[in-house]
């Protein structure tokens, strides 16, 4: 306050500010993109637009539904456990040990009876339950370096702990989960005539062609003091090897199935199928089930009534909300855009 | 050398040449005053030359008038203490080499930029590191790289982290690189540097000028370091400086050499060189300084006065000669330059609280993995070895070992740790990259704005701080300076009343009339000369408006030319009293040009009107007083004017009375009081001027709009009562129907009683009103007044809380005659006893300290300097901007920044749902379907920008629609946009849609041959393809960048699934060309989507038409408008906002 000398600026400062013209304005440039004010379109959920979204969500979805739980229905599926059945009588108090017993002979029989036409190919699965794929150590037990070239056969990080033999040499294909390759082997017959199981072609293709290695051949496979599975062919190279293929493509979930083969014939209702199986997987030791499975499939997949039902259900629930909202404007009608029913207009008060 | 006890004192003695002698005896003598120093007499000062005008005066002239120079000694006398050895340090004049060698004495290059390039990894690393969640995902990427821990990949566990660490880093990295350019322009600016041995001054570069040479610098030139002057281009020795770059202010201050070491002419050596100077240490007090100086072996005191500071410059002085005493990064501005304020906003602040319960979800997540897999593990105890997938032992080695495996202790700690790893994202990592970015876009989008662009000023708005841009939508008080704020702090005359006759309006004094009545009218800021008159040719004083006849044609501080209707007339002035606060008036002493000597008085009615001889002029007095009456109804600031003749034996007594009391060394601004008071009376009225201090435009209006909003403004000013009164009732703060409830108390007690009365009364008037809201329809509105003198009895003391209760009843607050660290205070009664948001805007030093105080300051680059905008997390040009400002791009910023919150957390969550559904099928090992790769891109790619983008575009309503409704602006203050309950809702949602998106899949493909990395790209896919529709469903204007944005993001993360797995060393190699090839997958993408957003399709849709809110209802009135309600009349809004 009252300082003289600021005379001198005031008087300067303000020619300097009166006369000259801005020469560089800041004035911001104008655009509808600094302004935001680009165009842009508003959606409002207004009735029309509701009870249509509905609607058109009913309409789809329950043909959707319907088409679902038909191909669902089309499908004929035979699934029969046999993992208890097979077990002797007599060491049905330890099954582990009668698993693990290589003298007793696994050999088991079992009869499936058709219950509809079933159209080829008849897929052949074997169904797990209880088995963790998705196990964490298990799932990382693998290198799919190794797998491709045999260049890479050292390659055996992370196989732990189905890396190498004792005497360290690399074990291809490492890992628990080659390690533990299912082994059981299946035999159909109807009537007396066998029942040809195509196991080619079972795998997908792009594993076959890039990801396992066709100069790969197994090495040191099955070899340690505990054998998890299956061995395998030393002389045939991993790219053919389509059970191994098939089971290294871990399962999501904890029951799952893997394709074991095709039947090319088809089979009639009432006929009953033979299957001589030779039951040497071990799931006894974690008491998981084995079961086989006989599908036809759909475009759809296999059977499964969930899709359809939750399509209908969706659907369902979509026309119901659909009415229920055109009752709720219908009972309770409101202007849109009434500047009435502003709060400080209902309440000039309130605030 | 020593001080060997000889004090030294700051008395500023150079500017008062003549040694104290007794003062006159007609003075009061000062008895009771207790001097301000006992101890210590300076030694005494030389006398100096006399000015060259005294010749041309009648009489000699006194002394020359060092005005302001008393308020800076008192100012400066907070300073004096002794120097010791310990913390002084010396200078050689003219030796640099020479200059004590005990201090590592660095040259003067500056240093703003923060890192070099050697420092700016680790410190930068550093630095990022103070943010917590940084260290969270460290800790979590370092427990992943331990083996039985490592659950992603190295590099997938670390990308994350480096990528917001780089993005930060490359941002810090281009904003050092700049301030590495300023920095070398500025060492590299040209110094002129005395060379010793030729005695020339020679060109050298600020950077190489060290402590202790002689640096000359030129009118206008900025000066390079701190110095003590030596010598100036006036005789006197006088230097004017400004100071804006330092404290802001625009006024120029004197600065003074020393008479023992000026010397005539500039190029001559203007010391001797053995001169020392034993000053302080650096110190970041720009107002203080303390040294002294040896001269001849004279011991010479040195203050404040004498020193110029880095970063000034040099106005109205041919030249300016000074040693160098603090270089570089010792010099005052250097140590006083601090960033930009860091707050954080009230969102932020919300937002850790829900990051905190989102950390509570995470470790109950993580728990119930791990308590799950202790079971799991103990119901299996004896099958782990057995079990193909678990395989316990480890035979390679040829003893059987357990292969990582530690007992279930152990496991399920690890798996504790490890489900943290998996789970870490619940923690948004991205959302504070993306909060930045977003606030970086909408500070772009503020200052862009045309309508925050200031004409008058040249300047557009300015984002300080970017941290609280959202606080912006959550003001409830804001608290406004008046001066230069609510006004435009350009004085314009308006009306004058002269001898009782008033000139008002266009009714322009006549000319030519053969009465003599000169108005002196000085302007409280800067002598800036307004106007005067009615005629005499033979004296008047200044005048502003040539349309009047009288020209201003010079002005020094030792007379004044004017152009008299055409004659010029040369009035010298001859002393001067400031203004003050006890006296509130000033005087100026005038010598005319035919040798009469007059005093000039103007000042405050109330003290003017009492120094009027009475008995005289009695109808001249009561008319002035009439038109004072109108002039302040009208909102102007009046001043009354009165003229003394004095004889020449008067103004010898007052000469020497005032020679006496300006150069004493104790008591001084106490003696000019009294040497003021003594002429000051006898005085015949000449007449009063009305000043009008316009207000600013749109200032009603926006205060208006603010009203509506409800934000309740208060006004904070230094004006008198009826001053600030008479402009609240102009800006339409107060209206004639409210109640004022007025506070002006003398004492503790009377002030207690008043406050108490007050509670009552708004207690009284509140209670037939509405009991609900506290504020009813019946009652009329309150204002309540309080001044600052009962402030001082409120603030900081029990009756706090009385004035709390009723200043939030009331509607408006006006605080008059109030000191700036009172604004603060008034700002923390507010701030520390609501939740409420508090907004501080002002132009001056004087609101620093409010603007500080508030949560969000805002700092008008007006009049009064820059030090309001420096201190501000926001700077603009009018205060009427404050409208667009809080109620658009406010509402928008919190709007938006509310709904990326909330929409981060839930984003980030359903994904770790979606993970942790899974784990629960896995024997809770915490394997992913996911792929790391995925859940590492998720966040930063996959979902990324749709959100920014959203962020920093989406608007739920125009402009238009926000200015002419401001009563929307209220959503913003009840947190309508984010709250604890919309949060848990969120969450809700966010566990439906997760298990939507997880077990629809689950379900569907439960018995099948599906493996995990399929069923993975369907869950990540539906993850994202989800999140987006969700994102989509809430946005309010699609424009092509949205749209863009958001398929976008779909489509990238369809070719990133596809990337990832066309590597063939991947177990998901080609997974998911199957699954596209499946009708299944679409099946269940489809019903994922559809099923996932129904719930909230619903909600949305039936909350918005059965329970509108305020934004619905005016977002469909936007969108309806035309069609409905053709009100035509309404279209044309957003007048002020348009305003130029």
């Amino acid at each position: 306050m009252n300082n003289v000398n600021g005379s001198v600026v005031g008087s300067s400062s303000g020619s300097g500010d009166g006369s000259a013209p801005r020469r560089n304005s800041k004035r911001p440039k104008y655009s509808r993109f600094t302004q935001q004010e680009l165009p842009a379109c508003k959606p409002i959920l207004t009735p029309k637009w509701v009870i249509s979204v509905f609607t058109l969500i009913g309409v789809v979805f329950v043909p959707i539904g319907i088409a679902s739980l038909m191909a669902s229905n089309d499908v004929v599926e035979i699934v029969d456990r046999y993992d208890n059945v097979c077990v002797p009588s007599n060491m049905t108090s330890d099954k582990v040990a009668y698993i693990q017993n290589d003298d007793v002979d696994k050999t088991c029989s079992r009869t499936l009876k058709v219950p509809k036409h079933m159209s080829q190919p008849i897929y052949v699965y074997y169904q797990l339950d209880n088995f963790y794929q998705n196990h964490r150590r298990y799932v990382k037990s693998r290198n799919d370096a190794q797998l491709r070239k045999s260049s890479q056969a050292n390659e055996t990080s992370g196989c732990d702990p189905e890396k190498r033999t004792k005497d360290g040499a690399p074990i291809v294909p490492c890992g628990l989960i080659a390690w533990s390759l299912f082994n059981d082997t299946y035999i159909f017959a109807t009537g007396n005539k066998n029942l040809t199981v195509n196991k080619k072609e079972i795998s997908w293709k792009s594993d076959r062609d890039h990801k396992f290695g066709k100069d790969v051949f197994p090495k040191n496979f099955q070899s340690g003091p505990l054998i998890g599975g299956k061995k395998l062919n030393d002389t045939q190279p991993l790219n053919e090897q389509e059970d191994l293929i098939v089971w290294m493509r871990t399962a999501a979930l904890p029951t799952f199935r893997k394709l074991y083969g095709r039947i090319e014939q088809d089979l009639n209702a009432g006929d009953v199928i033979s299957v001589t199986l030779k039951n040497n997987y071990n799931t006894y030791s974690f008491s998981g089930k084995k079961k086989l499975v006989l599908s036809t499939s759909s475009w759809l997949g296999g059977k499964n009534d969930f899709l359809g039902i939750a399509y209908l259900a969706v659907g369902g629930l979509c026309f119901f909300l659909a009415v229920a909202f055109t009752i709720v404007y219908l009972v309770k009608p409101r202007k849109l855009g009434d500047p009435s029913y502003l709060s400080w207009n209902r309440n000039p008060a309130g605030h | 050398m020593a001080p060997q006890g000889a004090t030294t004192t700051l008395e500023d003695k150079e500017s008062c040449p003549p040694p104290p002698s007794p003062p006159s005896s007609h003075l009061p003598k000062p008895i009771s005053e207790p001097p301000l120093r006992l101890d210590s007499f300076p030694p005494p000062a030389p006398s100096r030359s006399q000015s060259s005008l005294e010749n041309t005066l009648p009489f000699p002239l006194p002394p020359r008038i060092r005005h302001g120079s008393c308020a800076e000694s008192e100012r400066f006398a907070t300073s004096q203490r002794e120097l010791t050895d310990a913390d002084s340090r010396v200078v050689l004049v003219g030796d640099p080499d020479g200059t004590d060698p005990r201090l590592e004495l660095s040259g003067n290059a500056i240093r703003t930029a923060k890192y070099s390039p050697l420092t700016f990894l680790p410190r930068n690393l550093f630095e990022q590191f103070h943010r917590l969640a940084y260290v969270y995902f460290l800790v979590i990427a370092v427990l992943n790289q331990l083996p039985p821990l490592a659950v992603f990949g190295r590099g997938a566990s670390v990308l994350p982290l480096a990528f917001v660490l780089l993005v930060t880093a490359v941002k810090d990295a281009y904003e050092d690189w700049r301030r590495h350019l300023a920095d070398r322009i500025e060492n590299n600016r040209a110094a002129s540097v005395l060379d010793l041995g030729t005695g020339r001054f020679r060109p050298k570069r600020w950077k190489d000028v060290r402590v202790g040479e002689v640096l000359k610098v030129l009118a206008d030139g900025t000066i390079p370091c701190d110095m003590v002057l030596l010598a100036t281009g006036d005789p006197t020795g006088v230097a004017y400086v400004q100071t804006i770059n330092l404290d802001g202010e625009s006024n120029l201050k004197t600065r003074y050499a020393k008479q023992e070491t000026m010397s005539p002419a500039p190029d001559s050596h203007p010391f001797v060189a053995a001169n020392f100077i034993r000053c302080e240490r650096p110190n970041r007090n720009i107002y203080g300084f303390l040294g002294n100086m040896e001269v001849d072996g004279k011991r010479v005191s040195l203050g404040p006065s004498n020193i110029i500071l880095r970063g000034c410059e040099i106005k109205n002085t041919a030249w300016a000669i000074g040693v160098v005493v603090y270089a570089g990064c010792d010099t005052k501005v250097m140590l006083n330059s601090s960033g930009a304020p860091s707050k954080r906003s009230r969102l932020e602040t919300h937002m850790n609280r829900e990051t905190l319960l989102l950390s509570a979800l995470l470790i109950v997540l993580c728990s119930v993995v791990s308590v799950c897999n202790g079971f799991w593990l103990g119901n299996h105890r004896d099958d782990l070895e057995l079990s193909q997938f678990f395989r316990k032992k480890d035979y390679s080695d040829g003893d059987e070992k357990n292969y990582n495996y530690y007992g279930i202790g152990m496991q399920v700690f690890f798996t504790f740790l490890m489900s943290v790893i998996v789970f870490q994202i619940m923690i948004p990592i991205s959302l504070y990259i993306s909060m930045e970015l977003v606030r970086l876009g909408q500070a772009y989008f503020m200052s862009g704005d045309t309508n925050l662009y200031d004409e008058s000023s040249n300047s557009r708005f300015q984002c300080r701080a970017l941290n609280i841009n959202e606080d912006l939508g959550q003001i409830k008080y804001v608290f406004s300076d008046k001066t230069g704020t609510l006004t435009e702090n350009k004085m314009e005359f308006q009306c004058a009343s002269i001898g009782g006759e008033d000139y008002s309006g266009g009714n322009a004094p006549p000319q030519g009339n053969d009465k003599v009545h000169p108005l002196l009218d000085v302007d409280d800021q800067c002598w800036k000369p307004k106007m005067l008159v009615k005629t005499d040719p033979e004296l008047v004083d200044l005048l502003t408006t040539a349309s009047y006849g009288f020209v201003l044609i010079e002005r020094t501080s030792g007379h004044i030319v004017i152009d008299v209707l055409g004659h010029r007339q040369r009035f010298d002035v001859l002393g001067l009293h400031e203004f003050d606060s006890d006296r509130k008036r000033m005087s100026v002493i005038i010598g005319c040009p035919d040798k009469t000597v007059k005093l000039f008085v103007k000042g405050a009615d109330s003290s003017m009107l009492g120094g009027i001889q009475k008995g005289i002029d009695l109808d001249i007095i009561c008319a002035t007083e009439t038109n004072l009456r109108a002039y302040s109804s009208l909102g102007l600031r009046t001043l009354v004017i009165g003229i003394r003749d004095l004889t020449r034996n008067e103004f010898e007594e007052w000469q020497s009375a005032y020679e006496n009391a300006s150069t004493a060394l104790v008591g001084r601004g106490r003696f000019l009081r009294a040497v003021a008071s003594h002429v000051e009376r006898d005085l015949r009225i000449l007449g009063a001027s009305g000043i009008e201090d316009k207000l600013q435009n749109g200032v009603p209006e926006a205060i208006e709009s603010m009203r509506q909003a409800g934000i309740k403004v208060w006004v904070l000013t230094g004006d008198k009562q009826e001053t600030a009164i008479s402009i609240g009732f102009s800006c339409k703060l107060l209206t004639s129907e409210m109640t004022q409830i007025v506070i002006n108390s003398k004492s503790r007690e009377s002030c207690k009683k008043s406050l108490q009365d007050a509670v009552a009364m708004s207690s009284k008037l509140a209670a037939p009103g509405n009991v609900l809201t506290g504020a009813g329809s019946a009652r009329s509105p309150l204002a309540l007044i309080i001044d600052g003198t009962s402030l001082v009895y409120v603030l900081e003391t029990a009756l706090e809380e009385e004035l709390f209760k009723v200043a939030t009843v009331c509607d408006v607050v006006l605080c008059c005659r109030v000191a700036p660290l009172q604004k603060a205070g008034i700002v923390a009664l507010i701030k520390n006893r609501t939740d409420d948001m508090t907004l501080a805007i002002g132009d001056g030093a004087n609101d620093v300290s409010m603007i500080q105080m508030a949560d969000v300051g805002i700092g008008l680059s007006g009049q009064e300097g820059r030090q309001a905008v420096m201190a501000s997390d926001f700077a603009m040009g009018q205060f009427r901007f404050l409208v667009p400002l809080l109620l658009v791009h406010g509402h928008w910023n919190y709007q938006r920044m509310a709904y990326m919150i909330l929409y981060n957390f839930y984003r980030n969550a359903v994904f770790v749902f979606v993970l942790f559904w899974y784990v629960l099928y896995t024997a809770y090992t915490l394997t992913t379907a996911i792929t790391e790769w995925s859940s590492v891109l998720y966040s930063v790619v996959y979902t990324a920008l749709p959100t920014i983008i959203v962020g920093v575009l989406d608007k739920d309503l125009s402009r238009k629609t926000l200015i002419k409704y401001p009563q929307l602006y209220m959503a913003g203050q009840r947190d309508e946009r984010y709250n604890l309950k919309l949060f848990i809702l969120t969450v809700m949602d966010t566990v439906w849609q997760s298990a939507a998106i997880f077990f629809i899949p689950y379900v569907a493909y439960r018995h099948s041959t599906i493996d995990g990395s399929s069923l993975g790209d369907l869950w990540t896919l539906a993850v994202v393809i989800l999140v987006s529709i969700h994102l989509a469903m809430d946005v309010y204007r699609w424009n092509w960048l949205t749209h863009a944005s958001i398929w976008g993001c779909i489509v990238a993360t369809f070719i990133c699934v596809i990337i990832i797995d066309s590597i063939s060393m991947v177990p998901g190699y080609w997974a998911i060309f199957h699954m596209m090839g499946t009708g299944l997958f679409w099946l269940c993408l489809l019903g994922i989507i559809v099923a996932g957003m129904v719930p909230r399709f619903t909600t949305k849709a039936l909350t918005e038409y059965v329970m509108p809110g305020d934004i619905q209802i005016a977002r469909e009135l936007e969108k309806f408008r035309n069609v409905n309600a053709a009100t035509t009349s309404e279209i044309s809004m957003s007048t002020f906002s348009q305003q130029p």
